[in-house]
């Protein structure tokens, strides 16, 4: 097993608006609730007007308030919820090594 | 082509919003845009004695009429005074549209003289946050943050304009819309049905109305609700207002300081309809006690405060108005006699107690005589402590938006500025702020602002010379061990006021206190009027914090 796995965990996939603040309204989200985001991507998408941000967390009983919360964001455009074996974090994993 | 720096862009859309008073306070970093105020013929400029008080004020015209107002404030200590107002407007829904000057673009990120981040700073207090990096952007961003502030569950948009960007011209072809609330969503039509078959078959419901009732104006629906289905009503310290208190199926507010009927009656109900509330811990006390035998049913704008602290059963996501309009059709209309003849016990047997109601120099009876002066167009705000919960049990507020009261937050000092507001936004209405000694010290500088603008602002200032809750605090849980919440000296307040230019008297020195009451109350303008409290009087009952709400102390 690797260190990814080993605790429940779930990837949200979010759609954003690609501007400098974003990556601040997500992740003041979590860390003002002390939710811990275990593992973060971020690419910009459709020619750089949008990013798509992957968070890697566990999973606790606060996440469903946590996915509507980031869903009240005006800079999120949608959220998807993934199993931790998506293979976005699977093969970042390698680069870790 | 129109072509017109972004200060004047921005004067332009807040015209053509609607906006007619902005409070505020200048400074180098958004003397731009005052320069553009300054030829405005619609927009007024009240000037406030600091920016926390001009956010307080915006939230006083933004409470009573419902609609996004605006405050401004330079870069640096500016922006960071006006924080805790836009706390405030977050946690009590509050639609702000908040105007901060900033450094300029190139200077951002230098430790310039009055930078802070502004934007990082706000992120977690406000509904959304803007950073205008370009002059171009404010024809979309301006109407964005009034549609913001004002949709769905209402709250405070600050928009952060470097001075250069305020200072940039551009061309343009055309103004864009102003920006409107959007349509809250169709609520789900077999929720509706789900929650009406609840309603139906309880024998012992009890409505819970929140603040979200007042803020989509479903005030008069929801009475409707209850009268057709004999539902008592209970409301949380924002909704106070939407049932007259001396209507039968009044409860009065719930939780940490409610009449012990009330509580007790949430004891025994078997379903609650939460409409537009949110569980706040001063209402439920002990969660897990909270409404022990009953099932839910949990209306609310924002999804994310259904199943938040209490599961429910039926949770419905839309507007209050939308969904009771639903409701109302499909709710029986029935007397439910025995559930409301065992509220009329419980209201006979555990009812609120008063002493000296009708003393006018103790607390109950002062607000109360204020009341028999006043009649139901008049609009009480408070401060923040045992005046505001005294108020809040006492006063007979009978109408919606007339009741101003830092909730959420609990802000001492809000109680001045807000009502000022009020008053701005509401001038032939008498406006009664209520306020203590610990809470006029925090923003006792608006007194000038209240004189300036001759605002109709009545202060009744229930003075016990310290911090009563603290107080009353560390004589029930911290053994009597009563520090730093009892002042040394005395203030006298009837001489500060007069020094800001206000009428002031002492009801201590008064031979007619009522007369006193009638006359200031009647004559318009600013005035206050000092009354001592003794400091050994608590608010009774109170549930201690962290206890379940049957567990009340006193009352």
């Amino acid at each position: 097993m690797n260190a990814i796995t080993t605790e429940a965990r779930t990837v949200l996939e979010l759609r954003v608006n690609n501007h400098p603040g974003v990556m601040s309204h997500v992740c003041s989200l979590f860390s003002r609730r002390v939710y811990n985001v275990e593992g973060i991507l971020c690419m910009p998408v459709a020619e750089g007007r949008e990013s798509r941000i992957w968070l890697l967390v566990n999973e606790d009983e606060r996440l469903e308030q946590m996915v509507n919360q980031v869903r009240k964001l005006e800079d999120v455009l949608d959220v998807r919820r993934h199993h931790a074996d998506h293979e976005v974090f699977e093969r970042l994993e390698e680069l870790f090594r | 082509m129109l072509k017109m720096t972004g200060a004047q862009i921005i004067v332009r859309l807040l015209e053509r919003q609607g906006v007619r008073t902005i409070a505020g306070i200048p400074g180098g970093a958004i003397l731009p845009l005052y320069d553009a105020l300054s030829r405005s013929d619609v927009i007024c400029h009240v000037l406030a004695g600091q920016e926390q008080g001009a956010g307080f004020i915006a939230h006083g015209m933004a409470r009573v009429s419902g609609k996004p107002m605006v405050c401004f404030a330079s870069s640096g200590p500016g922006a960071t005074n006006l924080l805790t107002a836009i706390a405030d407007a977050k946690l009590d829904s509050i639609p702000l549209v908040c105007i901060t000057g900033q450094v300029p673009l190139p200077m951002i990120g230098t430790d310039a003289f009055q930078e802070v981040d502004t934007y990082g700073l706000t992120i977690p207090i406000t509904k959304h946050n803007f950073l205008v990096r370009d002059a171009a952007e404010l024809l979309k961003i301006i109407p964005a943050a009034f549609r913001i502030a004002a949709s769905g569950r209402p709250g405070p948009v600050l928009v952060d304009v470097p001075k250069d960007v305020q200072s940039q011209t551009i061309e343009f072809a055309t103004w864009p819309e102003p920006g409107k609330p959007v349509d809250p969503p169709a609520p789900d039509a077999e929720a509706i049905s789900a929650a009406a078959r609840l309603i139906n078959g309880a024998e012992r419901p009890i409505l819970y109305v929140g603040g979200g009732v007042i803020h989509s104006e479903a005030a008069a629906l929801a009475t409707m609700l209850a009268e057709k289905a004999s539902l008592p009503m209970t409301m949380t310290l924002m909704a106070l207002g939407v049932l007259p208190t001396d209507h039968p199926l009044s409860l009065g507010m719930l939780g940490m300081h409610a009449a012990r009927y009330t509580n007790l009656a949430l004891e025994e109900c078997d379903l609650l309809i939460a409409l537009g509330a949110r569980f706040d811990d001063r209402a439920t006390g002990k969660v897990a006690l909270f409404c022990p035998n009953a099932k839910i049913v949990h209306v609310d704008i924002d999804a994310s405060e259904l199943d938040k602290i209490k599961t429910a059963h039926v949770g419905i996501v839309g507007d209050v108005r939308g969904v009771v309009e639903a409701l109302l059709p499909q709710v029986w209309s029935t007397p439910r006699t025995d559930w409301l003849a065992r509220i009329g016990t419980l209201k006979q047997t555990h009812p609120l107690r008063m002493p000296n109601a009708n003393d006018p120099r103790s607390h109950y009876g002062l607000i109360l005589a204020v009341a028999r002066q006043l009649d139901d167009n008049a609009i009480i705000a408070t401060d923040v402590g045992q005046h505001q919960m005294w108020v809040a049990q006492a006063y007979p507020l009978r109408a919606p938006r007339r009741w101003i009261t830092s909730g959420g937050l609990g802000t001492m000092g809000f109680g001045l500025p807000a009502a000022i507001g009020a008053a701005l936004a509401e001038p032939s209405r008498t406006v009664v702020c209520f306020t203590g000694d610990g809470s006029l010290r925090m923003n006792i500088q608006e007194l000038a602002t209240a004189a300036e603008e001759r605002a109709n602002v009545k202060i009744i200032l229930m003075n016990n010379n310290s911090l009563g809750l603290v107080h009353q605090q560390q004589e029930l849980f911290y053994g009597k061990r009563v520090y730093a919440s009892k002042y040394r000296t005395h203030v006298d307040f009837v001489k500060i006021a007069q020094g800001f230019g206000i009428r002031a008297w002492d009801l201590d020195l008064a031979v007619d206190p009522i007369g006193l009451l009638a006359h200031e109350l009647a004559e318009p303008g600013p005035c206050l009027i000092h009354a001592s409290i003794d400091v050994r009087e608590n608010v009774y009952p109170m549930v201690p914090p962290g206890a379940a709400n049957k567990e009340m102390i006193g009352g």
